[in-house]
């Protein structure tokens, strides 16, 4: 039969160039230069794949998709449009979480349905399924704590026992699911159910401060599970998208967890500011009360001034006058840069974000260590809505939970 | 596909997504980690094919669910990866002021 043959090669060669179109756009994301075309490149990716995947040859209820897609597409676009930047990192997770779920659905799809070819294709997606299911939910409770919906984080003794336990439970029936293609459906409810409560158990103790790290992981562990459910469906688009998110974001969550001093085992199974219990030891230095005015005529006289600004200026909305104000000492032959530390914001690269969006060209903008030594050498640091990422504690006081976190110099300006 | 190709794919694509992020500055984290989420919107394709087969009632709910869940990660990923990545484009047209770089 010719049409079915010259579609289904239409949707492998679609497929491919999807796949180039996704690697090269992540490719371009990571150069400022082209970074915004990489976004285009993957979206072009994205429509490709969508509009061709309509070709797919046995596929009905396009009643219900067209309106699922429209549904899910237009709210999420709606929210996408009037989210503030300084809120970017929940609306990711929420995003992030959407991808989890539909992972764990179309697990959950094949495994009631029980024609999962084969036990290889059955573990597959019993695995997608538990991944999935954990990072859907996970992510929704790192978005309502980023939101400030659930504003306590909630421990009790032996919640990690309880979390090995659950997550022991779900993988034995997770086997159980893979071993009988025809499980009953029982079964397959119990151990999505198990999975989504595992990811909730997990992630409700875990700080805000560490939550960055969290949604890093979920991210990467999204696509994983994308991954996971292309082999399933044997669609190579998903399994190499999906499987080059899944390594990247494991990357991404290590370089984040390391320059937070956290290792990922920390993150997850302690809480956060467990150890500082006595974070006493006396202040050295002097702090002057200092008057707006005489800040001014500081930097105005300094040859070198650098801005360290921190979440507290984005809170406030500040960057755009401080940009105002660097642009006129910059006006008067003040060298101005600016130190990102990179946790500043809520998460690696989220203060770069928020300063752009402010108009702050990127190459006044130094990371740490860049600008460490330059501490030394600037006349004033300003310090706005910073506190950790300055703070000299993080040198000396072994009992401080930021001992040992690589810090900006600004003392020593 | 048999499964040793299967196998040689899921490598190649690990080592992939592993190089492509190591180069990549400390400026773009976030804006990356926005794009790696819209990239495993691809999802949807899969709850695509899955709803388009789906039978039984119950795989129906869940399939519209999966396909609407699928919709808003890869439409809400490239909105605000978009907006994003917007700023940084401003930044080079007026870029050169005193830059090091």
């Amino acid at each position: 039969m010719p049409g079915w043959l010259s579609a289904g090669l239409a949707i492998q060669a679609s497929y491919f160039v999807t796949a180039v179109l996704f690697i090269m756009g992540l490719k371009r994301m990571s150069s400022p230069v082209t970074a915004r075309s990489g976004i285009l490149w993957a979206g072009a990716g994205m429509a490709v794949a969508t509009l061709v995947t309509f070709l797919y040859p046995g596929m009905s209820n396009y009643g219900l998709i067209l309106p699922a897609m429209l549904v899910g597409g237009v709210l999420a676009w709606w929210s996408g449009k009037r989210v503030a930047m300084t809120d970017m990192p929940q609306m990711i997770a929420l995003y992030n979480g959407m991808g989890g779920g539909a992972a764990a659905a179309i697990a959950a799809v094949e495994l009631y349905r029980g024609e999962t070819s084969g036990y290889v294709s059955g573990s597959l997606a019993v695995a997608g399924g538990i991944i999935g299911a954990v990072s859907f939910a996970g992510s929704a409770i790192a978005f309502a704590k980023l939101q400030g919906l659930i504003t306590r984080s909630i421990r009790f003794a032996g919640q990690q026992i309880l979390n090995l336990a659950l997550l022991g439970a779900t993988l034995v029936l997770g086997a159980l699911v893979a071993a009988h293609l025809n499980a009953a459906a029982g079964v397959v409810t119990g151990f999505f159910v198990l999975s989504l409560v595992l990811g909730i158990t997990m992630t409700l103790p875990i700080g805000g401060a560490d939550m960055p790290v969290v949604i890093s992981l979920y991210n990467a562990l999204t696509g994983l599970a994308v991954g996971l459910e292309g082999f399933v469906l044997n669609n190579a688009a998903m399994i190499i998208a999906g499987t080059v998110v899944g390594s990247a974001g494991t990357l991404l969550t290590q370089l984040m967890a390391k320059a937070m001093n956290r290792s990922l085992g920390n993150v997850l199974f302690s809480g956060f500011g467990d150890t500082g219990g006595e974070a006493s030891g006396t202040v050295t230095g002097s702090l002057k009360p200092i008057e707006a005015a005489d800040v001014g005529v500081m930097m105005a006289f300094a040859s070198k001034v650098i801005v360290v600004p921190g979440y507290g200026m984005a809170v406030a909305q500040a960057q755009h006058k401080i940009w105002e104000l660097v642009q006129l000492l910059i006006d008067r032959g003040v060298n101005v840069r600016f130190a990102i530390h990179p946790v500043a914001g809520r998460m690696p690269g989220h203060m770069n974000v928020l300063l752009a969006e402010a108009g702050v060209p990127y190459d006044l903008i130094s990371d740490l260590d860049e600008i460490n030594a330059e501490f030394e050498t600037a006349d004033v640091a300003l310090i706005i809505g910073a506190n950790d990422v300055v703070n000299p504690v993080a040198r000396t006081d072994k009992s401080s939970p930021i001992y040992g976190m690589p810090i900006l110099n600004a003392d020593k300006a | 596909m048999t499964g040793m190709v299967a196998l040689y794919i899921f490598m190649l694509a690990a080592f992939t997504g592993y190089e492509v992020i190591s180069r990549v500055p400390v400026i773009l984290h976030t804006p990356l980690m926005s794009g790696s989420n819209f990239v495993h919107g691809i999802v949807l394709v899969g709850a695509m094919v899955a709803l388009g087969n789906a039978t039984t009632p119950l795989e129906k709910v869940i399939g519209f669910l999966g396909v609407l869940l699928a919709a808003g990660n890869a439409v809400g990923g490239y909105v605000v990866t978009e907006r994003m990545l917007e700023m940084f484009k401003s930044s080079r047209q007026r870029g050169g002021t005193k830059g090091t770089h």
